[in-house]
C-alpha cells in the first residue's frame, strides 16, 4: 500500500466521497492540507467569512439532499463555524466539517490560535472527532459522512491537528461502516403502523402534519398517495414547503406563528393528527397545553427522542418516513371524507392569506407573488430571517421539494446569501433567488465576492423597510411601538424615540445596496414603486450574472396572520386594529 | 420517582463530557453518577441515578441512546436489582461519643478504616437509602467531611446488561 500524509488522506478520503465542492478559508493550521489542495482535483471554494463557509456547505446540502463539506483553521476559523453547525443540526442537514487543530503536543496549553472546538460545537453537533492518530484519519473521516447523512442527518465535525495532517500512514478508505454504538431504526414496526392506519380509517378529521423529515426521506410521494386515497388534508412546516403540491385542494399550506388559518384552524379541530417527520416546534404547536386537543397523536419519526419530547404520541412509529408510509398505505381505507373537506374549503374561502392587492403601496407580498408567478415556482428560493422570510414562505409556490430553503430552528440571520450561493453550487442549472431583509443580508453580503469571482449568478431581492421588521412588528404590537434599536437608518443625529419613519424625511440609508453590488462587479437595480416591480424582476431574471434587486417596500408593514408567541393555536390574529 | 440507568460506552475521552453535557443542556439533573471500566476494556459502564417522572425518564434514556457513543442504555426499575454505594465520613472523637460512635459502626454493618486522636474515618457501604441513614445518625455528633461515590448496580440472576456480540 502507498504511505499518504494526514492531509493527503483527507483531501483523497473527500474524493472518494464524490464531494463536488469544499467550502473554506486556510489558516496556519491547515497549511498542510492547503498543500494538498493545491496539487488535487477537489474544487474548492474560498469564502471571505467562515461562517458563510459552513451556511453553503448547508445550502448545497439543503437543495441537494447531498452533504455539505467545509474546511477551516483552528481557533477563530473554528469558532466562526459555530453558528453554522448550529444551525445545521437544528434542521437536520448532513454537513462534514473539518478544522485544523494546534498540534497534539501542545493541546490544552493554551498554544497559538488553540480553542477546544471538540467541546466547544459538542452540544450542535450530531457527533465531532478529534483525530490523535494519522492512521484513525479514514475511518474517522468514512464515519463521520455516515453519521451526518443516516438516520436523522445533522453536522459532524472532524478536528485534525496540524501533526497528524503532516504524518503519514498507508492509506486505503473503508468501503464499509460499522459502528456497533450508531444504527439507526429504518423500519417502523408493523404493529404500530397498523394500529395508526385503524386510528386514520376510524377518524372523521385527520390532518398530515409534514415536516422536513418528509423531504430527508423523499417520502413526498406517498404523502401524496396517502392523502389522495384518503381524502387527508396536509398541512407543512416551514421546512417542508415545496413538499406537497398547493395547488390540490388537500393542501393547507404552511402552519404555525405565520401559517394559514385553515392550516392552524385544522390542527385544532382534528380527530387525528398524522405527524411525519416534524417535531412540533414550538412555532407550529403554539401554547402545547391547548395544541390540538381533541386529536389523537401518529407520530412517525426516525428519531426517537423527537416522539413524545413535546406532544405526547398516542401512537408512536419510529422509523424512515418512506418507509413506514409504504407499509401503511396498504391498510388505509380509501375514503372520500366529504364533510370535513367541505369545512375545509369554507374556511379557505373565509379566510385566505390576505394583504392589499389593491391600493398602489409597494407591499412585499406582492414582489414575492411575482416573483412566484414569473418563475412558476421552479426557481430555489432562499431566505434570509425576519419578516421577508415569512412573506417568502407564505407567498412563494415551491413547486417542489428543496425549493425553499430557509434557517427554521436556529432562525440565523446572515444564513440566506451564503446558503444561496451553495445552492447554485449545487444546482447550476436552476435559478437561485435570495429573497433577503436589509438588516439579515448585512450579515454576510461580503460573500459576494464569492459569486462574482466563481461565476455564481445568484440573484438577491431585498424587501427593504430599512427595520429589523420582525422585531419592529413584535415591538409595535407586544411593546406598545416603543421601536428600540430596530430602525436600520437611524443616525446620530436623529430624535431619540421615533416611531413614525417616511422614506422621504428619514436620512439617507446605507449603504447603497446598488453601489454596492456595483464595487464587487455586480449589478444593481432600485424599485421604490408597485408599478416597476415587475419589469424589474424580468431584468433581474434576465441578468447572467449577480444582481441586487433592492426594493423599498411598506416600511412598517406587518407579517399576518400571526399567532402571539406562547399563545393557542386559536387566539390568531388575522389583521392589525385600524 | 427515582430511576437507576445503566449505560454502556465506548471507552473513549470525551465520552463522559458528551453524557453530562447532554443532562445539562435538557435541564435533567444527575443525582449520581458512577463510571468505570467492565471486563471488556473498550467499554465502559455508567450508573446514573435520575429523579423524575417517566417522560422525563424517557427522554433521558432516548437521548442517551441517541449519542453516538452510547452503546446500551437500561433501566433498574424494569428488572430485579441490587445497588451498593460507598462512602467515607470523618467524624470527631470525643470520649463521650466513643461508645455510641462504636455502635453505630456496628448496627451499620460499617468499617473503621482509619483513627486518630480526635477523628475517626468511617466506610459504610449498601444502598443510598442504609448511607443516608447512616449520615442521618452520626451527623449528630460533628461529620467533619465526607465523601459520597454514585451507587452502581446489577440485575440480579441471569439479568444480564451487555452488549451482544
Ligand atoms: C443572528 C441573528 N441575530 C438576531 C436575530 C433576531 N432577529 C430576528 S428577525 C430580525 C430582523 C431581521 O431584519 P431584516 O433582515 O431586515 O428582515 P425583516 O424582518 O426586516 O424582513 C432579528 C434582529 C436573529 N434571528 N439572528
Ligand atoms: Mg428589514
Amino acid at each position: 500500500m502507498v504511505k499518504r500524509t494526514g492531509a493527503q488522506i483527507l483531501v483523497e478520503s473527500l474524493l472518494k466521497e464524490n464531494v463536488e465542492v469544499v467550502f473554506g478559508l486556510p489558516g496556519g493550521q491547515v497549511l498542510p492540507v492547503f498543500d494538498a489542495i493545491y496539487e488535487s482535483e477537489l474544487n474548492f471554494i474560498l469564502v471571505r467569512h467562515e461562517q458563510a463557509a459552513s451556511h453553503m456547505a448547508d445550502g448545497y446540502a439543503r437543495s441537494t439532499g447531498r452533504p455539505g463539506v467545509f474546511i477551516v483553521t483552528s481557533g477563530p476559523g473554528a469558532t466562526n463555524i459555530v453558528t453554522g453547525l448550529c444551525n445545521a443540526y437544528m434542521d437536520s442537514v448532513p454537513l462534514v466539517g473539518i478544522s485544523g487543530q494546534v498540534a497534539t503536543s501542545v493541546i490544552g496549553q493554551d498554544a497559538f490560535q488553540e480553542a477546544d472546538i471538540t467541546g466547544i460545537t459538542r452540544p450542535v453537533t450530531k457527533h465531532n472527532f478529534l483525530v490523535k492518530n494519522v492512521s484513525d484519519l479514514a475511518k474517522t473521516l468514512k464515519e463521520a459522512f455516515y453519521i451526518a447523512t443516516t438516520g436523522r442527518p445533522g453536522p459532524v465535525l472532524v478536528d485534525i491537528p496540524i501533526d497528524v495532517q503532516r504524518a503519514s500512514c498507508e492509506f486505503a478508505y473503508p468501503n464499509k461502516v460499522d459502528i456497533r454504538s450508531y444504527k439507526p431504526n429504518y423500519n417502523g414496526h408493523p404493529v404500530q403502523i397498523k394500529k395508526a392506519a385503524e386510528a386514520i380509517n376510524k377518524s372523521e378529521r385527520p390532518v398530515l402534519y409534514i415536516g422536513a423529515g418528509t423531504i430527508v426521506s423523499n417520502a413526498e410521494n406517498e404523502i401524496f398517495e396517502i392523502s389522495k386515497k384518503a381524502s387527508i388534508p396536509v398541512t407543512n412546516t416551514l421546512l417542508a414547503i415545496g413538499a406537497y403540491p398547493l395547488d390540490t385542494s388537500l393542501s393547507l399550506g404552511m402552519l404555525g406563528m405565520h401559517g394559514t388559518f385553515y392550516a392552524n384552524k385544522a390542527m385544532q379541530v382534528a380527530d387525528v393528527i398524522i405527524a411525519v417527520g416534524a417535531r412540533f416546534d414550538d412555532r407550529c404547536t403554539g401554547k402545547v397545553c391547548e395544541f390540538a386537543k381533541k386529536a389523537k397523536k401518529i407520530h412517525i419519526d426516525i428519531d426517537p427522542t423527537a416522539i413524545s419530547k413535546i406532544v405526547d404520541a398516542d401512537i408512536p412509529v419510529v422509523g424512515d418516513a418512506k418507509t413506514v408510509l409504504k407499509e401503511m398505505i396498504a391498510f388505509i381505507d380509501s375514503k372520500d371524507r366529504k364533510d370535513w373537506l367541505n369545512i375545509i374549503d369554507a374556511w379557505k374561502t373565509e379566510h385566505p392569506l390576505w394583504y392589499n392587492r389593491n391600493d398602489d403601496k409597494l407591499h412585499p407580498q406582492y414582489v414575492v407573488e411575482k416573483i412566484s408567478e414569473l418563475t412558476k415556482g421552479e426557481a430555489i428560493v432562499v431566505t434570509e430571517v425576519g419578516q421577508h422570510q415569512m412573506w417568502a414562505a407564505q407567498y412563494y409556490r415551491a413547486k417542489n421539494s428543496r425549493l425553499f430553503l430557509s434557517s427554521g430552528g436556529l432562525g440565523t440571520m446572515g444564513f440566506g446569501y451564503p446558503a444561496g450561493i451553495g445552492a447554485k453550487f449545487g444546482n447550476p442549472d436552476k435559478e437561485v433567488i435570495v429573497v433577503a431583509g436589509d438588516g439579515s443580508f448585512q450579515m454576510n453580503m461580503q460573500e459576494m465576492a464569492v459569486a462574482v469571482l466563481n461565476d455564481i449568478n445568484v440573484k438577491v431581492v431585498i424587501l427593504n423597510n430599512q427595520y429589523l421588521g420582525n422585531v419592529r412588528q413584535w415591538q409595535e404590537m407586544f411593546y406598545s411601538k416603543r421601536y428600540s434599536h430596530t430602525c436600520l437608518a437611524k443616525r446620530k443625529r436623529c430624535q431619540k424615540w421615533c416611531n413614525s419613519p417616511k422614506r422621504d424625511t428619514c436620512p439617507v440609508y446605507v449603504p447603497d445596496f446598488l453601489k454596492w453590488a456595483q464595487s464587487y462587479g455586480a449589478s444593481g437595480i432600485r424599485v421604490t414603486e408597485k408599478k416597476d416591480v415587475e419589469s424589474a424582476l424580468k431584468e433581474m431574471l434576465k441578468t447572467k450574472n449577480s444582481v441586487v434587486l433592492d426594493v423599498w417596500i411598506e416600511m412598517e408593514e406587518n407579517v399576518l396572520p400571526m399567532i402571539p408567541a406562547g399563545a393557542s393555536l386559536d387566539s390568531i390574529i388575522m389583521r392589525m386594529n385600524g | 420517582m427515582r430511576h437507576t440507568i445503566s449505560v454502556l460506552v465506548e471507552n473513549k475521552f470525551g465520552v463522559l463530557a458528551r453524557i453530562s453535557t447532554l443532562f445539562a443542556a435538557r435541564g435533567f439533573n444527575i443525582d449520581s453518577l458512577a463510571v468505570g471500566e467492565t471486563e471488556d476494556p473498550a467499554i465502559s459502564r455508567m450508573t446514573i441515578v435520575v429523579k423524575g417522572d417517566d417522560c422525563i425518564l424517557e427522554q433521558v434514556t432516548k437521548q442517551l441512546n441517541k449519542l453516538v457513543d452510547v452503546i446500551k442504555v437500561n433501566e433498574f426499575n424494569d428488572i430485579e436489582y441490587v445497588e451498593r454505594g460507598n462512602c467515607l465520613v470523618k467524624v470527631s472523637l470525643s470520649r463521650s461519643n466513643r461508645n455510641e460512635i462504636m455502635h453505630m459502626v456496628e448496627i451499620f454493618r460499617s468499617k473503621i478504616i482509619d483513627i486518630s486522636q480526635n477523628f475517626v474515618i468511617v466506610e459504610v457501604t449498601g444502598s443510598e437509602d442504609k448511607i443516608s441513614a447512616f449520615i442521618r445518625k452520626v451527623m449528630p455528633y460533628g461529620i467533619k467531611e465526607m465523601c459520597r461515590t454514585g451507587v452502581i448496580a446489577l440485575g440480579r440472576g441471569h439479568n444480564i446488561i451487555k452488549v451482544s456480540k
